[in-house]
């Protein structure tokens, strides 16, 4: 107990691409990404939910695929593809579709787990679109309401009893079919 | 008369739904402010113990330990309903939450290390965590600060209703039912924690909070109050709330600790808790157990209701000990009833304080209620719908607690779901054999929809201003925690000001500024905060009418306002709206465009026998459930919800069907997988992992039939619906589950363990008859 470090921690070069842009870092070895996304690059949208991978509020895509950000340390950032809320819109404030459905559909009350559900849906969407580098399996045509349903198990809601967000990521897929 | 209406009744998407999707709305865990430090509290190891010493002397030595506090250090009142809350334990410790010392460090992590520095010696005591043992006369007294005014001294809080001739009614009845219900701790888990951000000025002695309460001007009194401070030199601003649910009507003592510690350092101070510290020390809905005792006579209407409630108050009292307000209104009015008499009693353990949550104590009467109402109707061998019809409520009618239903659309919503939801037929067909065996099951609920007089005032103010740009602010009592209470308010003022949406602004987070009101609780904003604003706007537009009259050269004042013109009615002559404002600001009479109103509920305050008509209308809902249960594993899938339910007017049909939604998945938590655990006053499941909320590939098929009324006190005829849906779910799911097995279930969560047990139990009873 009485140990009072004064070791400074190792410091990690990183680099990556977020949300389009090259960014480099030095940090330590357990910053987790969403520590290094909220903290040193002020994203503020990527949302702290539970801190332990259940509540997908921190969802971000990494190579276009969804994942838990407080789960991930950010010195495995390097090299990747990191997006995150912020650049599912465009830089001219237009909304992405599946944002744009989310308004339109009544998706949105608190708030508070909306970005971590769009980028789900976003990645559900990249596996199916074949010009998208995923890891994983391509597949075809459009989910059905099930494999949406599925696919947002790992994202709680507590407001809107998750019909008008499974609502907007059909309607989202249909209409961009 | 109601003219034809624009806005009103269209689905608006909420107002700034594409700024939160957008992930660029500010919550309280995104305010950085210069200088801030990061709060970090410190709780007691054990439930129930004797602090002997507590030592912070290494935790400061800390590099980047900026402040530590203890009881010891902190000159404050205690807090809660009962003022028997003491925001920094001393001498011992009551509860699994209980708050020993407070760090302020220049990040995070250093206020977390420093909490593993701080010493503190412990004498374990026995605690007392069943409410049984805590009435025991041998029992010692669990809050010293408790008011004493009972005869038992673990007493917190006890509430004694009745009306109409028990024993008479007891007389008349052909079958009596009794039965106990046990109900569980369920958790509010807001998808954002609870946070506060505190910044002291100690130049001006003025402190300024970033709340996420949803009753501020409430919480400004309490707050000043804790701090020993006057009530206007602390300012509450609410940045965006991540959900609310009634867990923020209450101030809990991390919101005054976060503030001593700016006060102390003279620094913003963000303290944001945990998911863990979430699951452990914010508030939930009330564990009880209801004794429930009810008649019926031979017609199949029904006599008396004798309840008898035990709650668990925890160590302390919040305004959780005041749900058997609405409790006994449950009992006292939903259905025709001609006597009732209920007595409840909230008993001090050393088990977590229960806080007020969404429906305040009414999901768990109408659990215990609609059951007993199944269980009479198998006695009279009476269709269980028809005896709901025959005995609900009606239009007109008085309760004998003395609510008065001007409206009242309970049979329509009855009728709504029976016929939807093929409710006769279902429950014809469904004895089943076979692993996967279906059930149907209905519930009603009563609810205020107009506010609820549990203070002097269920007011809420409004000032109103359209500027020389014909944009117009709507400065707001009321505050928004997501439900979309902002674009019911634009939608308004769209529809009496003919201002289109995107030019109206909702101001209402900040107690600075906006007039007061006592906030987002009784599913009362829209009732109570539209009706605020039809009243600025009416004073307004005499102004603006009179304006408007004298540019278009007319002496009457029958106007039309629309595309952001006012319109004459009888020459069809028009003028803009902001040209109106701006002659009035710069040319006679030089007035601003500005009305204010406060809106007070023709509700009226209860007598000590709690009688009288507490909200301006009251809501009604029907729900009717199937449910699939596999006998072989006791999991209950729930199929489909039909909902009816009385709203008064439709305003936005896209919100409501969210507050329809949203409260049904959270009921059907409540009825079958939401529990926090507790064993010795520890919390077992502090966590998604093991505390189970449902998914979006739990959730059924909701068909959702709003009844409108119309009634004359809400605006447009609206009223309450936010707490509503959640209210009948569990009910109505427990008594699918039981028409689908014969079984009787009588405690809440519906686990699998519980139904293969409530299965195992009813084929002993077959073999022991045999």
């Amino acid at each position: 107990m009485k140990k009072t470090k004064t070791k400074t921690e190792k410091l990690h070069e990183v680099s990556f691409t977020l949300n389009e842009k090259k960014v480099s870092c030095k940090i330590k070895a357990s910053v987790l990404l969403l520590d290094l996304i909220r903290d040193v690059f002020e994203l503020k949208g990527t949302k702290p939910g539970c801190g332990e991978g259940e509540c997908g509020a921190c969802t971000v895509l990494i190579n276009g695929a969804p994942v838990n950000s407080c789960l991930f340390l950010a010195v495995n950032a390097d090299g990747k593809n990191i997006t995150t809320i912020e650049g599912l819109t465009k830089s001219d404030g237009s909304l992405h579709p599946v944002q744009e459905s989310l308004v339109a559909h009544g998706a949105v009350q608190c708030g508070f787990c909306t970005s971590g559900m769009a980028m789900s849906i976003k990645g559900l969407m990249n596996q199916y679109e074949n010009s998208h580098n995923v890891p994983g399996e391509i597949k075809n045509g459009i989910p059905s309401r099930d494999e949406i349903k599925k696919h947002l198990e790992g994202n709680l809601c507590r407001c809107t009893g998750y019909v008008k967000i499974i609502d907007a990521a059909e309607a989202m897929f249909k209409q961009e079919q | 008369m109601i003219k034809k209406l624009k806005i009103i009744g269209t689905p608006v998407p909420k107002h700034d739904a594409a700024i939160r999707v957008s992930g660029r709305a500010i919550y309280g865990h995104d305010i950085v402010l210069p200088g801030m430090l990061h709060g970090a509290i410190l709780r007691t190891e054990h439930p129930s113990a004797i602090i002997e010493f507590i030592d912070v002397s290494e935790a400061k030595k800390l590099s980047g330990v900026i402040c530590i506090i203890t009881a010891d250090d902190a000159d404050v009142n205690n807090i809660g309903y009962k003022r028997d809350h003491p925001i920094l334990k001393k001498g011992e410790a009551n509860c699994t939450r209980d708050e020993i010392a407070a760090v302020a460090a220049e990040t995070k992590e250093i206020a977390r290390k420093a909490l593993n520095l701080i010493k503190v010696k412990y004498k374990i005591r026995k605690g007392i965590y069943e409410t049984s043992e805590a009435l025991k006369e041998s029992a010692p007294q669990i809050n010293k600060f408790s008011s004493g005014k009972f005869e038992n001294k673990n007493i917190a809080e006890k509430f004694h209703y009745e009306h109409g001739n028990i024993e008479e009614e007891k007389k008349k009845s052909a079958h009596i039912i009794s039965r106990k219900f046990t109900l569980p701790r369920m958790t509010h888990a807001c998808m954002a924690s609870s946070n506060i951000t505190a910044s002291f000025n100690n130049i001006d002695k003025k402190l300024l909070l970033y709340s996420s309460t949803q009753v501020p001007f409430l919480y400004q009194r309490d707050m000043a109050h804790a701090l020993k401070m006057n009530p206007s030199d602390i300012r509450v601003i609410q940045p965006v709330i991540g959900g609310g649910f009634g867990s923020k009507l209450d101030m809990h003592p991390f919101e005054p600790i976060c503030a001593l510690l700016s006060i102390k350092t003279g620094r913003p101070v963000q303290l944001i808790y945990s998911r863990e510290e979430e699951f452990i020390a914010s508030p939930i809905r009330q564990p009880m157990e209801i004794e429930l005792t009810a008649g019926v006579d031979k017609k199949g209407n029904f006599t008396f209701r004798e309840i008898n409630i035990v709650k668990d108050n925890g160590a302390y009292t919040s305004w959780g000990a005041t749900t058997p307000f609405v409790i006994m209104q449950a009992f006292s009015s939903l259905y025709k009833i001609k006597a009732c008499r209920f007595n409840s009693t909230a008993v001090y353990t050393n088990n977590v304080f229960a806080g007020s949550f969404r429906g305040y104590g009414n999901p768990q009467a109408t659990f215990a209620l609609e059951r007993v109402i199944d269980l009479l109707a198998d006695e009279l061998g009476m269709d269980k719908a028809e005896i709901r019809l025959l005995n609900a409520n009606e239009k007109g009618e008085a309760t004998g607690q003395g609510l008065h239903y001007e409206t009242c659309g309970h049979k329509e919503c009855l009728e709504t779901v029976i016929k939807k939801s093929n409710y006769k037929q279902h429950a014809a067909h469904n004895r089943q054999s076979g692993r996967f065996l279906h059930g149907t099951g209905l519930a009603s609920m009563l609810h205020v929809g107009g506010g609820a007089k549990i203070y002097r005032s269920d007011g809420c103010g409004t000032i109103l201003k359209i500027d020389p740009y014909g944009y117009c602010t709507i400065i707001t009592g009321s505050n928004e925690i997501g439900q979309g209470s902002e674009t019911v308010l634009a939608m308004i003022a769209s529809e009496e000001l003919g201002i289109e949406l995107k030019k109206i602004k909702v101001i209402n987070t900040d107690t600075d500024i906006k007039p007061w009101d006592v906030g987002v609780h009784a599913s009362r904003t829209s009732f109570v905060a539209g009706n605020s604003l039809l009243g600025a706007i009416k004073i307004l537009k005499v102004k603006l009418n009179k304006k408007a009259a004298e540019l278009l050269k007319t002496n009457h004042s029958n106007f039309d306002y629309s595309d952001n013109k006012i319109i004459s009615l009888k020459s069809n002559d028009s003028i803009a709206l902001d040209k109106v404002v701006r002659e009035m600001h710069f040319s006679e009479p030089n007035e601003l465009a500005i009305a204010d109103y406060f809106y007070e509920p023709s509700s009226k305050f209860q007598d000590k026998n709690f009688k009288g008509n507490v909200s301006g209308t009251y809501a009604f809902a029907s729900q009717a459930v199937e449910v699939e249960v596999d006998t072989y594993t006791g999991n209950v899938r729930v199929l489909n919800v039909y909902v009816a339910q009385d709203v008064g007017r439709v305003l936005n049909p896209l919100l409501l069907d969210g507050q329809i939604e949203g409260g049904v998945v959270q009921g059907i938590g409540y009825a079958l997988t939401e529990e926090l655990l507790m064993k010795e006053g520890k919390i077992l499941n502090p966590n998604f992992h093991n505390y189970k909320m449902l998914t979006a590939a739990d959730v059924p098929d909701i068909h959702f039939f709003p009844v409108e009324t119309i009634d004359k006190e809400g605006p447009y005829g609206a009223k309450g619906v936010g707490e509503a849906s959640l209210i009948p779910t569990a009910a109505a799911i427990a008594n699918a589950v039981c028409n689908a097995l014969d079984v009787e279930i009588l405690e809440l969560p519906i686990t699998p363990e519980k139904v293969l047990a409530a299965i195992a139990g009813k084929k002993k009873l077959k073999t022991e008859k045999i």
